[in-house]
């Protein structure tokens, strides 16, 4: 039988000890099965205005995330946001007359987007869009709105 | 006056010549890379055992007191906010992008990059190079280029160990003393990194291994053949390594974000 140094043994350890280490960092301290589990189907939906709106916030239902905003683009004729959103494959009972806010988490928190179920049986497929959208609430409006209501009494 | 601006001159004259030496004793060892990695892992094996396993526990100790240390303070300052739940997402994005790599990189400079360099400078003050090659042996096959690898293996995987052990000791001070919610520490810390985070750290330290090996390395191999030139050699590893890494990071942070 080979005789096995303990300097190899060390080393040895020492490097699985790094690789273990790595492992542990990518898979328990990230959201990495967003990345993994990215099968899905896409949608599209418009809005007026997206406010604080990023790449890969979620898209969520009845607080539950089903998937995740995939790309956002302005629309060059109607100067509209157009926002793409990737929805699991596992969703795919969604109405086609559901509506999708702009949602913020929190006070300070970031935003996601909120869909409310319609009351259709056709389902959402990939391609198709939602019709029914709320803009993001910008609190420089609310707020000049509100001082437009106070100088109207 | 004048003479201020000419030694100012002459002092930067010298630094950027030292930076162009370095970049071409790089250059004349990295065509044997490859050769000493297929004939001589053995060589590779026995250096990433001084370079990285010997680090690990001066790296665990400080890893988790700087995790440690980075719980106390968030907790601290994001209580001002009503925002104590996020230290854990803080203290993780703060390990695992800056102290992570940087702090790993400084010890690393400080235990393995001083010990490879005095090493190589003893051979070349007691004549232990030009002996090898008079044996027809490379020394830079023999004796630079195994530590060289080894030191740019050990880094990375040093700083991953030193983001595991930080982030316990985040946990441990921010969950058992402070009394951070464990769940919501979890989530919130889950939530708010990004798997590039993780990626961007390891890159760094790739680098920082680069640079820190092979500024030991180089230091060594020149170091003037005397009981002086030793200590010199070793003093300026540790000083060139910390300015590179500390340099190195703003200029890799910066081409990220």
């Amino acid at each position: 039988m080979k005789k096995i140094k303990s300097v190899e043994i060390q080393t040895g350890l020492f490097v699985l000890l790094g690789f273990a280490a790595i492992f542990f960092l990518t898979t328990q301290t990230t959201n990495i099965e967003s990345y993994l589990n990215d099968d899905g189907y896409d949608v599209i939906a418009r809005f007026e205005d997206i406010g604080g709106l990023t790449l890969r916030a979620p898209v969520t239902m009845a607080g539950v995330t089903i998937g995740r905003v995939e790309e956002i683009i302005l629309d060059p004729e109607h100067l509209e946001a157009i926002v793409m959103l990737k929805i699991n494959l596992q969703y795919n009972q969604i109405p086609v007359d559901s509506d999708a806010s702009i949602l913020t988490s929190g006070l300070l928190g970031g935003q996601y987007i909120g869909i409310n179920p319609g009351g259709s049986f056709d389902s959402l497929i990939e391609g198709s869009e939602i019709e029914f959208t709320q803009s993001a609430i910008v609190l420089e409006d609310l707020i000049g709105k509100f001082l437009l209501s106070i100088g109207g009494d | 006056m004048n003479k201020w601006i000419m030694s100012l001159l002459l002092s930067i004259g010298l630094t950027i010549s030292r930076i162009g030496k370095i970049t071409i004793f790089f250059i004349n060892i990295s065509s044997s890379l490859p050769r000493v990695i297929f004939t001589r892992a053995d060589l590779v094996i026995k250096q990433i055992y001084n370079a990285g396993a010997l680090s690990l526990v001066i790296i665990m100790v400080s890893a988790f007191f700087v995790g440690m240390v980075l719980g106390l303070q968030g907790y601290d300052s994001l209580a001002k906010f009503d925002a104590e739940t996020s230290v854990g997402a803080i203290s993780a994005l703060g390990l695992f992008k800056e102290l992570g790599p940087v702090v790993t990189a400084l010890l690393f400079s400080g235990r393995a990059g001083t010990a490879i360099a005095s090493e190589i400078g003893l051979m070349r003050t007691t004549d232990q190079l030009s002996a090898m090659e008079m044996m027809a042996v490379d020394p830079i096959d023999y004796v630079v280029v195994p530590r060289f690898i080894g030191g740019i293996v050990s880094m990375p995987l040093l700083a991953a160990i030193f983001n595991l052990i930080g982030i316990t000791g985040t946990c441990v001070v921010a969950i058992n003393l402070m009394g951070v919610d464990s769940g919501v520490f979890w989530s919130q810390l889950i939530s708010n990194v990004d798997l590039s985070d993780i990626t961007e750290g390891i890159f760094k330290s790739i680098v920082f291994g680069i640079a820190a090996s092979l500024i030991a390395v180089y230091e060594g191999y020149t170091c003037s053949p005397s009981a002086e030139g030793i200590g010199l050699a070793t003093t300026r590893t540790v000083v060139s390594s910390a300015v590179a890494v500390l340099i190195l990071d703003y200029l890799i942070t910066s081409a990220i974000i």
